[in-house]
Parts: structure tokens; sequence; C-alpha cells
């Protein structure tokens, strides 16, 4: 559990470069965002969001403000797993907090 | 820099997996936290055993010689004198209402900091120092104070010197709820967060002593009975408030509101195992 | 007001150690504040230990000096009783002056 948890992260840390995509339009954008948001704030239901994950989401909106939609939608997909991998980290610490507890 | 953080969380994680013992199935969800604070202070004082408990709330200073000695010149001429006064001074001054702190707290509010944070049994939550001084303010008709700012410190640094010395006598009533802040406390300490994945056990029950770039860790024993420090990195006085926010980011989780629950029944477990060991507030850190 | 300058001088021997604590903002002038403007620099730019009519110890200090600036020192020939004068003169033309008697 914890080790899957730590490669995901690593994956995210180390790889930046956003994957490669057809052109993107202001709609794929717009979803994208909304996608990263919705699970950003299933994030903060479980008191538990990144400061990176805030970060993603406003780079992705400055990119989109400027029109590169291209580059608003990998950073809006970049929030959506930092999001997601912040929801998992919450969801399996509820019982891994355990281990390394005092005793 | 980011995969030489990471490559120490997953060092830390996989050192964790291999130093607990294998989770069998955890004993009943009823917390015991005579027996927590027992273990607690136990595994702390074997893991440094030429350190006396109330060296503990040194921090830093009992882990490292050379810091020591640094120490203690600096207490000599320690950096949080102006802000004890400017504590004591605003303690002093009376509310527009003609009315003082002093009619808040137990004892004109002298000598009571180890008693803090106590369980409410009205409100059914823990009330912080800090919470109960921006309470005194509002009900006396004043604008809070900030709790991550120097006003606030000064007070809680001025209150915290009224009882150098004095040992934490954190109270859990026999109460359901109380026994229920108490172990959230404990469960926030032990949980990971943040995009680095650390909890408060991670650098404080795991590595104190060892360095996070290049800052010594202090122990979680008597973590919160020096505060509010001077921080020399702050170039000034800060909160437990602070403190807790601020170690939040640095492992890149949004920090919550300050005395919102979790913090305020975080305060609550770390002061109760340290029950015992003195208050050494305020104090100064690197 | 309260003086500024918190100091004390102890004779040990031949050698008085002194040290002071002293209240200044010491701002650099490269810092900014939440608005993002710059906070204009304010710092002792001059500390001066005075001891019978000759200076044991002067300072010229720039804004790399920190907030609430702790001295020490020692200096030969000091004799108890007598008078230590401490001054400093920040960037603005302001001052302070204190005088402590070595114990």
């Amino acid at each position: 559990m914890r080790t899957s948890l730590l490669s995901l992260t690593s994956v995210l840390l180390i790889a930046g470069a956003p994957s490669v995509l057809a052109a993107g339009s202001e709609a794929d954008f717009k979803a994208a965002y909304a996608a990263a948001e919705a699970a950003n704030k299933e994030a903060g239901t479980l008191r538990n969001q990144w400061t990176v994950t805030a970060a993603a989401l406003a780079a992705a909106k400055k990119a989109a403000d400027k029109g590169d939609f291209d580059q608003a939608i990998a950073s809006s997909k970049e929030a959506e797993a930092l999001a997601k991998t912040s929801i998992f980290q919450a969801t399996s610490e509820k019982e891994a907090w355990k281990a390394l507890e005092i005793r | 820099m980011r995969s030489a953080i990471h490559l120490a969380s997953a060092a830390l994680a996989l050192a964790a997996l291999s130093f607990s013992a294998v989770p069998t199935a955890v004993a009943a969800d009823t917390p015991d936290p005579v027996a927590d604070a027992k273990a607690f202070q136990k595994f702390f004082t074997e893991k440094f055993p030429k350190l006396k408990l109330e060296d503990f709330v040194n921090g830093p200073y009992s882990m490292n010689e050379d810091l020591h000695r640094q120490w203690e010149e600096k207490e000599q001429f320690p950096p949080y004198e102006f802000s004890v006064d400017m504590g004591k001074e605003m303690f002093s001054k009376p509310f527009k209402n003609g009315k003082s702190y002093a009619d808040c707290f137990p004892n004109q509010g002298i000598g009571i900091r180890q008693n803090y944070p106590y369980f409410d049994n009205k409100e059914g939550k823990v009330i912080t120092l800090e919470l109960a001084l921006n309470r005194c303010r509002e009900a006396n008709g004043e604008p809070a104070f900030s709790y991550v700012k120097d006003e606030m410190a000064a007070l809680t640094a001025y209150m915290a010197f009224t009882s150098r010395g004095k040992p934490f006598d954190i109270k859990i009533p026999d109460d359901p709820r109380a026994l229920e802040a108490y172990q959230n406390g404990k469960r926030y300490f032990y949980t990971r967060r943040g995009q680095l994945n650390f909890s408060c056990a991670t650098c404080h029950v795991q590595s104190p002593g060892e360095r996070i770039r290049a800052e010594v860790l202090a122990p979680a024993l008597g973590i919160l009975n020096a505060m509010p420090i001077y921080r020399s990195e702050w170039s000034g006085m800060g909160t437990i408030s602070r403190r807790f926010t601020t170690c939040n980011s640095q492992i890149r989780g949004v920090p919550l509101n300050p005395q919102d629950d979790e913090y305020r029944d975080l305060e609550y477990y770390l002061s109760y195992v340290s029950n015992g060991l003195p208050i050494s507030g305020p104090g100064a850190r690197p | 007001m309260a003086s500024t300058i918190r100091v004390r001088a102890t004779l040990s021997g031949e050698t008085t150690e002194v040290q002071a604590l002293i209240q200044h903002p010491m701002d650099s002038g490269f810092v900014k504040d939440a608005k993002g403007e710059i906070i204009p620099p304010h710092f002792i730019q001059q500390l001066t230990f005075e001891y019978d009519g000759k200076s044991v110890f002067v300072a010229d200090w720039g804004g790399g000096v920190s907030k609430d600036p702790y001295v020490k020192f020692s200096f030969k020939g000091g004799k108890k009783g007598d008078d230590l004068k401490i001054s400093w003169v920040d960037n603005k033309g302001a001052t302070d002056t204190t005088t402590a008697k070595i114990q």
C-alpha cells in the first residue's frame, strides 16, 4: 500500500512533462479543469489538499487566460492527478497511521 | 532537490515499515492515554539514555552538543525578552470596557499555562490557551488577534514565562468526547500528509537529532513545552498555531485554519503525552 | 521611553566580557511586504562601545544583520564599577545610547 503510494508520488515528483495531445480546445480545458477542481474539492473534505495541487490549478488558469489551452489542459490533468493522489493518501492513512504509533 | 526529498521520505517510510512491529489486529479502539503517555516517554528516554526527562523540552539543543553550547550562551541574553516584555504590557492593559485578561483566567492568568489545553465539558471541545485569549478579547468587545502574528505570540510568551518550571498538567476527563478529541489528536500526529508524505511522527519520532536540510530535528516529547518560540528563521516570536500551519505547508499540505479542531486536538494530545515535563517557554530556536 | 539596548559587562581577571541585545528592525531594504511593496531599508549603521573615553568596539553594519542583533565581545583593561557607554546610529539618523556599569 505505502510502497505503491510512494511510487505513484515519485512518478508525479520526477516526471513533470505533460503527455502529448492533439491541439486542445477551450471546451476540453474547461472539462479538464472542472475534473481537477472536483477532485481537489473532495480532497478538501478529507482535510488533505496539497499545495502543489493548488499551484497546478493556478498554472492551468493562467495558461488558459493566455489562450494556451494545450498547456492549460496539461496543468489541469496534473492537478487532477495530484488531487487524486492526495485523496488516496488520506484514505489509506486512515488505517496506515497505526503502524507508526508508539506503543 | 525534489528527488532527494522523495528519496528521504521513501527511506523514512521504508524504515517505518521495517522499524515498527508487524501490525497485528490493533487493540480495541478505546484509547488508553495513560498507557500511551508511558510508552511515549519510554520510547524517547530509551532512544536518548543520556538525557534527563526535563532535557527534552529544549528540543534540538538537547540533540546536539554544539547547538547546546550556543543555546546556553543565548539564554544569558535571550532574543525573546522583547516579546515577553511586550506581552506583559499587553496583558496588564485593560480593555476599553475596563476589564482585563486577568478577569478571564484562573489565578488572574498568572502561572496557569501548564493547564492548557483543557477539555471543556459544556462545549464538548478542546480549549487551547490561544483560543481562550481570543475568546476573552471578543467577550470584552475587542477584536480577535491573528493566531499567527506577533500580538498573540507576545501574550502567550508572557503567560508561558509566568509558568516556567511548572510541569505540564493536562487532564483528560472521563468523557467519551474528551477521549475522542485525544484520539483525534493522536491520529493527526501519526497520519502522513502533504505531497512529501510526512507525518509529524516522520520527523519528530523517527528522526529526532537528525537533520532535515540544515535543521536538527526536535523529539516530539516535550516539543510544546517551549512554545511560543522565538525562531531565528522567523526573526520573531511565533505561536503554536504558526508552527502547525507552517509545518503543514513545508510538507506541501495546504494548512488548515489556525485553531481548527484538528490542531486543537493535536495540541491536546502532544501536551498530554508530555505531562510531567516542565514548561520552558518562551523558547528560542534556530 | 525604554532603552533599545540591553547590556551586561562582566569582569573576569583582566578581561571584560560584554553582551548586548539591541532592539531594532534591521530591515535590509530587499524584503517585500504582503502587498508586494519593498519595506524601506532601516538598519543600524554604526554601533559603538566606549570605555574610558576610547572606543573598544565599533561595528559598521549594513542590511545583512538580522533583526534585534545580539553582540558579544571581550576587551582587556576594564575595572569593576566603571562605565561602559553604548550607542548606535541608524540610516534614518535615529540614535540611542545607554551606559552600563562593569560588574
